[in-house]
């Protein structure tokens, strides 16, 4: 069916005719599941003999249309043809279709690189469906991003995953949970996106930071997840996940019901379940590694097209065990874990989560509303909260067992207003205004010193954007945006770190009182951030060129300020820096696209100069802190200007109807250009093929064999140093710079269509991944230096569709 | 238009209910770290009766903080002399003995002791028979100079090959004190 869709792509003409009427009969059509916009759908007016096509937003416009009762006939291929009649006025006329159109097929995999997405023009836009989401249903966000080319994620075990956008994470990419940028702490590695991908109609991921709509500081990337939109149509439809997997022996049920009335009222729910025990690399069990998962969102409201209001609330909780083996008292148990190459604990298949864990509660309330004016355009107001409780829990002894000891709460509360101006058909005009506040509270009942120290931010943001067609193949567009940032913290530091770290020198102003052995510090931050974008997009028949260059700058979040403190899996200290100031980006991206019959081809292209890039490395003059508890390595935050450049190549080729074989190749280079080092973190070159086979005549049946490979990194900083063991007096190298060799593994997975009744149809799934029970180790899991990745993992999954 | 404001005015009431309930602006509590081990205090008392050498390792600011432990051994040992031996573990931010917990886990913990200048014997059990450490004995070797070391192992698998006889090498477990002292026997 996308193929039909794609198809049509290429038609998207409008043709125009002319005559003595002057009314202007305008519209849009969509799909009635999704609501996503048809391409190329025909509007046909039989008794003028007039039609029109739609283009890529769905939209259709018809000049000269006489006032009065008009037939009109709206087609596209798949889909039920309506024939209705529209009354059109003197003045201009807008209606709305939607198109019965069933694209829910279950075992997609492969990812169109769309050409026609609202999100940015000219930037680097891939979209993932529904239907391959639904494959994710009970993995995470990260799992289901890593199937788009160029995305990556950095672990901590198998649980915890976060996207990595041509090799940038964490605060260089925004993550926006229906149209509410996530606000989650997501500054740490260990700290995974809180958001059930279940809720997910869409996921559309923008590499670089083309769309300045979200944010001045998306240097990485932009993904947004979209809930489904709704319809005016009296309906009541929903589907049933079922997932069961061998590897954690257990699963995930997740449920979603939609109500739409056709008078513009709605409500959607959905909800998800998800228990899984500990998983098994080919040897032995990851002992701790269970997790469980409950989430819940409500969606509810009133549409028309003039106006309509939208109230959302979701929420997630999770539960998640961290590898036994990985909690290290000092770097001695390090230097052991790295010598036997096994984890020094795993113990039998347990669905317990004892600690190390971490307890997360996200809260997401969205309110909104719009309306649209005749002639003008549209205004819309948002108002949204989010409440962030975060627990880790590490392993004490005594009364403090159960306690945890990180216990941070952030409260964030954002205003926005965005103002659409889109009368003229070849311009759109966009700006917004944001006010934000944000509250982040860190309990000291913990007992343990806060990692992260209360602070109060407020933030103020403002952008423009305008896009120019000049004809149908050539699009341009441009924006700016400013962003205010100010941070006001409360932060203990010890006297000793103080000194240390030269404070008393620049900062000797910011103490507000002695607490003995410590300080309370009051540092505040201001920063002005900047960000500009310029893009052009050029469709030469079925080929499409995009160019953007877009300038963006960061400011440093709180643990690049004020980390202080141990890290017990990396066994390291880690110290933010006060003096660190933002990060400015350059970027620019090019990407082609050929859709042919037979042959699909995406090849983008980024190079991205990052002045004053933040990142933790060994502190060079004293890499080594000597205590009670042993030796620690201590790495510091510093600023670098670096380069990043890559090159991601998507292809598709339809060998005929029932074979399509599709691949995806990945390189990314990056380098710090002030010490001449490469840029630790960087996934190496990663290829992954898949064999597709369908066959409708057997009920949809599909099936996909897959081949990741992954070649050893060589481009790393050396970090490793030289211990000594105090049992053997005996020096010990640590090598924690070297990343784990090159890997390729198999994966296959079978699906199947069953159609039970009208509307009620079930897809049954059976996948295995690392068919061959492959032993590797992955350079961008944290738990890499202490156990090997999950072995062989059957799933089956059942989709109840009604 | 009214419907606009009506909205407008509910996401207005919103916000004031939702900040209504964020927390206080007080000036937060200070945290003095708990179970943290600022001194380690080995006593070694000769069997028989004599000086006894007192070994501390002193690190008031804690692991993650930057200051290095003070080391002071009292004394040099004397050579082919069996001591009876005495481990503390104290935190002198929050005034907590922290031994008297570990006795308490005594099942959890055990201390591994390493020297070139002679050899370890455990003088204490857990409830299972297992070594705990808390009290040993040392019989040092002829003379000479070297180290000798002690490490507190959170959770170690004390049944694991030659755990309860002191070696370290299949203990596993997190290493809670780690710490090497200068010594001299003559």
């Amino acid at each position: 069916m996308k193929y039909f869709v794609v198809a049509c792509t290429i038609l998207a003409t409008t043709f125009l005719y002319s005559q003595d009427c002057t009314g202007i009969f305008y519209g849009k059509v969509s799909d009635f599941h999704n609501g996503k916009p048809i391409d190329g759908a025909t509007i046909y007016f039989p008794e003028l003999n007039k039609y029109t096509i739609t283009n890529e937003k769905g939209e259709f416009t018809q000049l000269n249309v006489c006032s009065g009762i008009i037939k009109v006939m709206i087609s596209h291929i798949g889909c039920e043809t309506i024939e209705t009649e529209v009354l059109i006025s003197t003045d201009d006329t807008f209606k709305e279709f939607n198109l019965e159109h069933h694209i829910e097929e279950l075992g997609e995999v492969t990812i169109k690189a769309t050409s026609s997405k609202p999100v940015s023009n000219s930037g680097q836009v891939t979209e993932i469906e529904k239907s391959v989401l639904n494959q994710f249903s009970g993995a995470s966000l990260g799992d289901a991003l890593r199937q788009i080319n160029g995305v990556n994620t950095i672990n901590t075990g198998n649980s915890i995953v976060k996207p990595v956008i041509n090799g940038m994470h964490s605060s260089r990419i925004i993550i926006l949970n229906n149209n509410v940028r996530l606000q989650d702490q997501e500054w740490g590695i260990e700290h995974a996106p809180n958001l059930d991908l279940n809720l997910a109609n869409n996921i559309i991921v923008l590499k670089g930071s083309g769309s300045l709509a979200y944010g001045s500081d998306a240097i990485g990337g932009i993904v947004l997840v979209n809930p489904e939109r709704t319809i005016l149509k009296d309906t009541l439809y929903g589907n049933t996940i079922l997932n069961g997997q061998s590897n954690g022996r257990g699963g995930n049920i997740t449920t979603s019901l939609k109500k739409n009335f056709e008078s513009g009222w709605f409500i959607h729910g959905n909800g998800t379940l998800k228990k899984l025990g500990d998983y098994r690399a080919p040897d032995y069990y990851l002992t701790n590694t269970a997790h469980q998962t409950g989430a819940f969102s409500i969606n509810s409201g009133y549409k028309s097209f003039k106006e309509g209001f939208n109230a959302f609330y979701s929420f997630i909780y999770n539960e998640i065990g961290i590898l036994q083996a990985s909690h290290v008292g000092n770097i001695n148990d390090l230097a052991n874990a790295l010598e036997t190459q096994q984890p020094l604990i795993a113990d039998d298949f347990d669905y317990k989560i004892e600690a190390p864990k971490q307890e997360i509660r996200h809260h997401l309330v969205k309110l909104d509303y719009f309306k649209r004016f005749k002639s003008f355009g549209k205004l819309q107001f948002q108002y949204d909260y989010q409440n962030n409780q975060r627990f880790e829990f590490d392993r004490r002894i005594g009364d403090n067992r159960f306690r945890p000891s990180v216990d941070l709460n952030l409260q964030t509360h954002s205003f926005l207003i965005d103002l659409t101006l889109d009368t003229q058909a070849d311009e759109s005009f966009k700006s917004g205004i944001l006010a934000r506040y944000q509250d982040n509270f860190a309990n000291p009942d913990t007992g343990v010193r806060r990692l992260i120290p209360d602070y109060e931010r407020y933030d103020f943001g403002a952008f423009l954007i305008f896009e120019k067609s000049f004809n149908e193949t050539f699009i341009t567009d441009f924006g700016v945006r400013y962003d205010y940032n100010h941070i006001d913290a409360l932060k203990f530091y010890r006297k000793t770190r103080w000194e240390e770290q030269g404070y008393d020198q620049d900062f000797s102003d910011v103490i507000i009182e002695d607490f003995g052995t410590q300080w309370l510090t009051n540092p505040k931050f201001t920063f002005h951030n900047i960000a500009a974008s310029a893009g052009i997009r050029k469709t030469i028949n079925n080929q499409e060129l995009r160019l953007q260059y877009a300038l963006t700058s960061r400011a440093p979040n709180s643990a690049e300020l004020f980390s202080d403190g141990l890290h017990h899996s990396a066994a390291r200290i880690e110290i933010g820096d006060l003096r660190l100031e933002q990060e400015w980006s350059n970027r620019i991206g090019f990407s082609y696209n050929l859709s042919k019959a037979i042959i699909k081809l995406n090849v983008e292209v980024f190079a991205n100069h990052i002045s004053n890039f933040i990142y933790i490395r060994p502190n060079a003059d004293n890499p080594i802190q000597q205590s009670n508890r042993g030796a620690f390595p201590i790495w510091e935050y510093v600023q670098s200007d670096s380069f990043f450049t890559g090159l991601d190549i998507t292809s598709n080729f339809i060998l005929n109807e029932e074979l399509s074989f599709y691949n995806q190749a990945s390189f990314l280079y990056a380098q710090d250009l002030d010490d001449d080092i490469p840029v630790i973190d960087i996934p190496g070159f990663t290829n992954s093929a898949s064999l597709n086979f369908s066959k409708s005549e057997w009920g949809k049946f599909k099936a996909t064999l897959t081949n990741e490979t992954v070649l050893m990194q060589n481009r790393f900083p050396d970090n490793n140093y030289t211990i000594s063991n105090p049992t053997t007096g005996e020096d010990v190298f640590i090598d924690i710079s070297t990343p784990p060799a090159s890997y390729t593994l198999f994966h296959l997975n079978l699906s199947k269509k069953f159609a039970i009744s009208n509307k009620t149809d079930l897809n049954v799934s059976l996948g295995i991944q690392n068919i061959f029970n492959t032993t590797y180790r992955n350079y961008l899991n944290r738990q890499r230096f202490f156990a090997d990745e999950i072995g062989r993992n059957f799933n089956l999954q059942i989709q109840f569709n009604y | 238009m009214k419907t606009t404001i009506k909205i407008l005015s509910f996401l207005f009431i919103a916000t004031l209910t939702f900040n209504g309930c964020s927390d206080d602006d007080d000036a937060p509590g200070v945290v003095n770290e708990e179970e943290v081990i600022t001194t380690v205090t080995i006593s070694l008392t000769p069997q028989g009766g004599g000086t006894t050498i007192t070994l501390i390792s002193d690190d008031p600011d804690g692991p993650d903080g930057p200051t290095a432990p003070s080391v002071t051994v009292s004394g040099d040992l004397a050579a082919s002399t069996t001591y009876n031996g005495s481990i503390t573990f104290f935190n002198s931010i929050e005034n907590e003995d922290i031994t008297a917990e570990v006795e308490e886990e005594d099942d959890e913990h055990q201390v591994f002791y390493a020297s070139g200048l002679g050899t370890f014997a455990y003088g204490d059990a857990d409830g299972d028979g297992n070594p705990i450490g808390l009290s040993f004995t040392f019989t040092t070797d002829a003379a000479g100079v070297g180290t000798l070391s002690a490490i507190l192992r959170h959770e170690p698998d004390k049944n694991a090959v030659g755990v309860s006889d002191g070696d370290i090498t299949n203990a596993g477990g997190e290493t809670d004190v780690e710490v090497t002292f200068d010594i001299i026997t003559n």
